[in-house]
């Protein structure tokens, strides 16, 4: 995985397995890379994957049950909801870049039909 | 967590120079810390004190809450950036000699590393090039079972491949009961390592914080905010 370095670790490696359990990389239920084993495929700092599993267990994408390991979620709702969640993301994105661009809303959908 | 290391208002004088000014350093258990800065800002002169090869002028540095002497030294593995291997060794002879030096060296731990990073025990130490000197010396400073690391400059010189074996190796001797100290300039390759940053310049710490607080609160990384700092 390569870094963006402007933008804390944590947050990109978070986005990375959401996008991976969203397109199923990462399946319902299966169990997650330890924290040193993630830390060193992806030669960062074993805190802050500590700090990626916290978040996703706050977020209840993921859950670790103790002394096992951590594991993502048998919930379908929490996956689809994700789902919605990176998409939104991507869409404002582009829909702010566009503006910035100085598209109208109206610009904006007749060059994306082009694109279709 | 616990604090391993702390220096207290340190500062170091070479004649007129000052070296260090007053630096206030805390090193907690289970972290990897970074001291940045240009070269002569201070570094390896702090890393030198803490590693008992230096007397502080004033103000005072402990590490496990005694100061730097026999304990700390058996405590403590320096991985200076200076040769200080003898020149008639082959790789197995510098082996012997930490092995010889030191209680807590892991002779075996040493030899895996040494095949990860495709050394060769018949090896002479004159015979090898930058990038495996630099691999050799980190070997033989990560094999300590220490408690507290000091790295000065161990990317300095050394070739992407053996920068991402030595990338690894620090990784791997992380614990969380370990502390790593990192002296460098080459911000880039290893911010991903760091917990904690201290930009070290002209002696003085100038910024110091949480490594990813700061890329969150400024929006850029270590490297761009160390060259808007200096």
């Amino acid at each position: 995985m390569e870094f963006n370095n402007n933008i804390p670790i944590y947050l990109q490696i978070i986005d990375n397995i959401k996008q991976d359990i969203v397109v199923g990389k990462l399946k319902a239920g299966q169990k997650m890379p330890s924290v040193r084993e993630l830390a060193g495929i992806l030669k960062v700092n074993p805190n802050t994957i500590q700090r990626v599993y916290q978040e996703l267990d706050r977020e209840k994408i993921t859950f670790t049950k103790r002394g096992m390991g951590t594991y993502v979620t048998e919930e379908e709702k929490t996956i689809s909801s994700l789902k919605e969640e990176i998409s939104k993301k991507i869409i404002l994105d582009f829909v702010e870049g566009m503006n910035k661009l100085g598209f109208s809303n109206k610009e904006l959908i007749s060059t994306l039909k082009e694109y279709l | 967590m616990e604090q391993i290391l702390k220096s207290s208002q340190l500062s170091k004088y070479f004649y007129q120079k000052k070296a260090l000014d007053k630096v206030d350093i805390n090193i907690e258990e289970g972290k990897i810390y970074g001291i940045l800065g240009p070269n002569g800002g201070g570094k390896s002169t702090f890393l030198k004190i803490a590693a008992g090869l230096l007397k502080p002028s004033q103000g005072e540095i402990t590490i496990d809450n005694k100061k730097p002497g026999v304990y700390t030294k058996s405590i403590v593995s320096y991985l200076p950036e200076t040769n200080y291997l003898y020149k008639w060794m082959k790789i197995k002879d510098t082996l012997n000699f930490f092995n010889d030096l030191y209680a807590d060296f892991d002779v075996e731990r040493a030899r895996e590393s040494l095949k990860f990073m495709e050394l060769e025990e018949e090896e002479k130490v004159t015979s090898l090039s930058k990038g495996m000197m630099g691999r050799l010396k980190l070997t033989l400073a990560l094999s300590r079972k220490s408690k507290v690391y000091l790295l000065d400059e161990p990317l300095n010189g050394i070739d992407p491949i053996s920068r991402e074996k030595i990338i690894t190796s620090i990784l791997d001797s992380y614990s969380e009961r370990t502390s790593i100290l990192i002296c460098s300039h080459l911000i880039y390759y290893i911010e991903k390592l760091l917990d904690y940053v201290f930009f070290l310049s002209e002696g003085r710490i100038i910024l110091s914080g949480d490594a990813e607080e700061l890329r969150n609160k400024r929006g850029m990384s270590i490297d761009k905010l160390f060259q808007e700092v200096f």
